[in-house]
């Protein structure tokens, strides 16, 4: 079969004249249509250039002649998602949020938005996991300074805590005991905190304390040391510490106070960089859905 | 264009060709592969399959925009796309395989180009008639005669490039449904935009690219010469015994020449318009038909048929020796082909085996270890999982989940005090769900406790399970 096509080769084939010591170059023609193809893709490219930005200058590319730009794009499309969302994210904004579980798909649309309200805005102090930081509480647990429902925590996340944005700012002061009780009052009061709340104390210390607790603190954190969600007093016998349950900590809190603070994030305190109503019930939303979320009794 | 002194232009023009009508074995044969596959290709979308409420009822169904592949009775979900990975490996090797058995019986008898070509040139025949009938009319002066037939020609194949686009958008939509919105001009402007570019290929490829697509555009016959050795059958033409060739039979000294009497029927009949006398070529896409045309001349002159046939290169050596060919088994029959084969068969049993044992309960279980894990106020360590639960039922589902490993472990549904949820129809339900342990239980102390997540479609009692890690505290 080969012999074919040697013969042809040899007598057929014609060369393109080139010769080099007595080596000669075929000559096997593209086809023009390829020619064509190819010079259409050139002049495709000039136009294209012409309309579309493409020739870099000092501070910018040229525009091209259909104004094509890659952020107004995605300004675009991000406009597209909003009036899409438009109407749902009304009825969130109108809606009752104890009754938000009651229509799976607009809790869907608020757990979901409020991730992102939470990962812009909240995850700074609060951490991407929302499991907080010491002074900064953790959202994932069933332990709330100031409510745990979900209306509770849209409340506090629209007007914040002991700031001075919002008039309604949670608010409550923690005296500092260092001016008002003696180091060895401190000492025992610190060890009846840690014998409620089922830590390794000294027995005696945490009698005497018992008296400086009824006396100082029970008025806000209650006789037993349960705390009170309305004053935003913890609950000193659960497992849970904000700042710290050991000794030294607890020290500190005593003789200096604690005084925890959050921004207000409503839109009417903060402007445009706040949140909207529908923000902050989709965030509230989110947090709610964190794991420690409290029914309304 | 760029040229030099001695020579012609580097760019050469297609030459036109007007391929012969033909009848024989191979062009019968061809006939039912067009009429198979082109049936095939339109007819595939319009047939029904139930699949129960809630389901489409397209038997082949890409569905893009709610990422599901329909086929008959097989539903295969994003995750399990190692379906399709697998069955175009099959593909490749199925080619792999025909292709160093039987040479470029791919790209002569089933690609699309060769069908859609082939059914071209038919419609060029009925109009303008055979060969001779289609070179006069090439030549002719464009008359109101050349004017009519070529513009009905176009039609024609306008038409058939438009069914050809017009059946692919099908695949991806309810077929029914489309075809009212398309004449309605309902339809997205994808699928408008899909049509016009497949009805231009089609136009173009089938009508005046034709072999110019085999011979520069496509990389497979190039790539396919990696499949072939001595063995492979491929169509030759006997030069032994046709050579020298000549017309006159009767003149003086006849009886030197060849069988070939260069009738230029096998030339006249190519679609690609080579040779085959020459040798096998690039060109060559193994179509068969001069093998046909040559068949017939040799009964007319009463010559054995064979003079052009199916044959291996060691074939060659043999009769050029005077020994006797192979039998065809024996040349298809060699460990290239068996491992082929075998692969092939293996990946296809694995895949069956896959889709008989995938289980009707799909459950992923992603830990979240961001915290690893939450005291709660009693002092309980709970971890969270993020739970993906798929629903390939035709209904609601509700689903029971628990979570096994260590017996204080309890596992609960973020929003709800219980263990079952509900997963809607044909879906996936992303769940946070959670898993407890005691204050001072095992798990709560252990670095890391094994955990088995269990879940049971209450319908129908199935059951599945995902293992994966309980975190405790550590200190």
């Amino acid at each position: 079969m080969s012999t074919q096509n040697d013969k042809k080769n040899e007598h057929d084939v014609e060369t393109t004249g080139h010769s080099w010591d007595g080596i000669e170059e075929y000559n096997n023609p593209l086809p023009r249509w390829w020619l064509w193809t190819f010079y259409a893709t050139i002049v495709w490219g000039v136009l294209y250039t012409i309309a579309y930005p493409a020739w870099p200058l000092i501070s910018e590319a040229t525009p091209g002649l259909l104004g094509f730009s890659t952020r107004e794009q995605v300004q675009r499309d991000i406009a597209a998602v909003d009036e899409a969302n438009a109407a749902i994210v009304e009825e969130l904004a109108q809606v009752e949020l104890a009754s938000l579980s009651q229509d799976p798909e607009l809790q869907t649309f608020a757990v979901n938005a409020g991730a992102a309200v939470f990962r812009n805005n909240c995850s700074q102090c609060h951490g991407s996991g929302a499991a907080g930081a010491p002074g900064y509480p953790n959202l994932l647990d069933d332990a709330w300074l100031w409510g745990g429902t979900i209306d509770d925590i849209a409340f506090t996340v629209a007007h914040g805590i002991r700031n001075e944005q919002s008039p309604d700012a949670r608010y409550s002061e923690m005296p500092a005991f260092g001016d008002i009780l003696e180091d060895a009052q401190i000492a025992a009061v610190v060890q009846h905190v840690r014998a409620i709340s089922g830590q390794e104390h000294d027995a005696t210390l945490a009698g005497e304390g018992a008296q400086v607790f009824e006396e100082q603190c029970a008025a806000c954190h209650g006789a037993d040391g349960t705390g009170d969600n309305f004053l935003g007093a913890p609950n000193l016998t659960d497992a849970i510490w904000l700042y710290g349950g050991d000794v030294d900590t607890l020290t500190e809190t005593v003789t200096y106070s604690r005084f925890g603070v959050m921004p207000a994030w409503a839109e009417t305190f903060r402007g445009p960089q706040g949140l909207t109503e529908a923000e902050i019930k989709a965030v509230a939303a989110y947090v709610h859905g964190l794991g420690g979320g409290q029914q309304v009794e | 264009m760029a040229s030099t002194e001695q020579s012609g232009s580097l760019y050469a023009a297609r030459e036109p060709i007007f391929p012969r009508r033909v009848t024989g074995k191979f062009r019968t044969l061809k006939w039912w592969i067009m009429g198979v596959t082109l049936g095939i290709y339109y007819l595939l979308p319009w047939i029904r399959w139930d699949r129960g409420p809630n389901l489409p009822d397209q038997a082949v169904l890409v569905d893009l925009a709610g990422r599901r592949f329909f086929f008959f009775w097989i539903e295969i979900w994003p995750h399990e796309f190692y379906f399709i990975a697998g069955l175009l490996i099959m593909a490749g090797l199925g080619l792999f395989l025909f292709t160093s058995a039987l040479g470029r019986v791919w790209c002569g008898y089933a690609c699309p180009q060769t069908v859609w070509t082939d059914l071209f040139i038919l419609v060029e025949r009925w109009i303008e008639g055979d060969r001779n009938a289609r070179v006069r009319l090439w030549k002719a002066k464009w008359d109101a005669r050349k004017w009519r037939l070529r513009l009905t020609k176009y039609a024609a194949w306008i038409l058939i490039a438009l069914a050809t686009g017009g059946a692919w958008v099908f695949y991806f939509a309810d077929a029914p449904t489309l075809l009212v919105d398309l004449v309605t001009l309902d339809a997205r402007p994808v699928a408008y935009l899909t049509i016009a570019l497949l009805t231009a290929t089609t136009f173009v490829f089938g009508g005046f690219m034709r072999e110019q697509i085999c011979i520069y555009a496509c990389p497979w016959p190039r790539i396919q010469a990696a499949m072939m050795d001595e063995d492979t059958l491929t169509v030759a033409y006997r030069d032994w015994r046709g050579e020298p060739r000549g017309k006159h039979r009767k003149a003086k000294g006849a009886e030197a020449l060849g069988d070939c009497i260069d009738c230029n029927a096998c030339v006249n009949v190519c679609p690609m318009g080579i040779d085959i006398r020459d040798g096998q070529q690039m060109a060559c896409i193994t179509c068969a038909l001069c093998i046909d045309a040559c068949d017939d001349v040799m009964d007319k002159v009463g010559k054995p048929r064979g003079l052009i046939d199916y044959m291996a290169l060691t074939d060659e050596q043999a009769e050029r020796a005077g020994e006797e060919p192979r039998p065809i088994w024996k040349h298809v029959f060699r460990p290239r082909t068996v491992l082929y084969t075998s692969l092939w068969g293996g990946i296809g049993l694995a895949l069956l085996v896959a889709l008989f044992i995938r289980p009707d309960i799909d459950m992923t279980v992603a830990p979240v270890r961001n915290p690893q894990f939450v005291v709660m106020s009693d002092g309980d360590i709970r971890n969270t999982y993020d739970v993906r639960l798929r629903n390939k039922h035709g209904d609601t589902r509700l689903f029971r989940m628990w979570a096994t490993g260590h017996p204080s472990l309890r596992l609960t549904v973020e929003g709800t005090p219980y263990e079952s949820l509900w997963v809607p129809a044909d879906s996936t339900k992303l769940q946070r769900v959670y898993v407890t342990a005691p204050e001072g239980s095992a798990p709560a102390q252990a670095e890391a406790t094994e955990v088995r997540f269990w879940v049971e479609d209450l319908n129908t009692g199935d059951r599945a399970y995902v293992d994966s890690v309980f975190n405790g505290r550590t200190q």
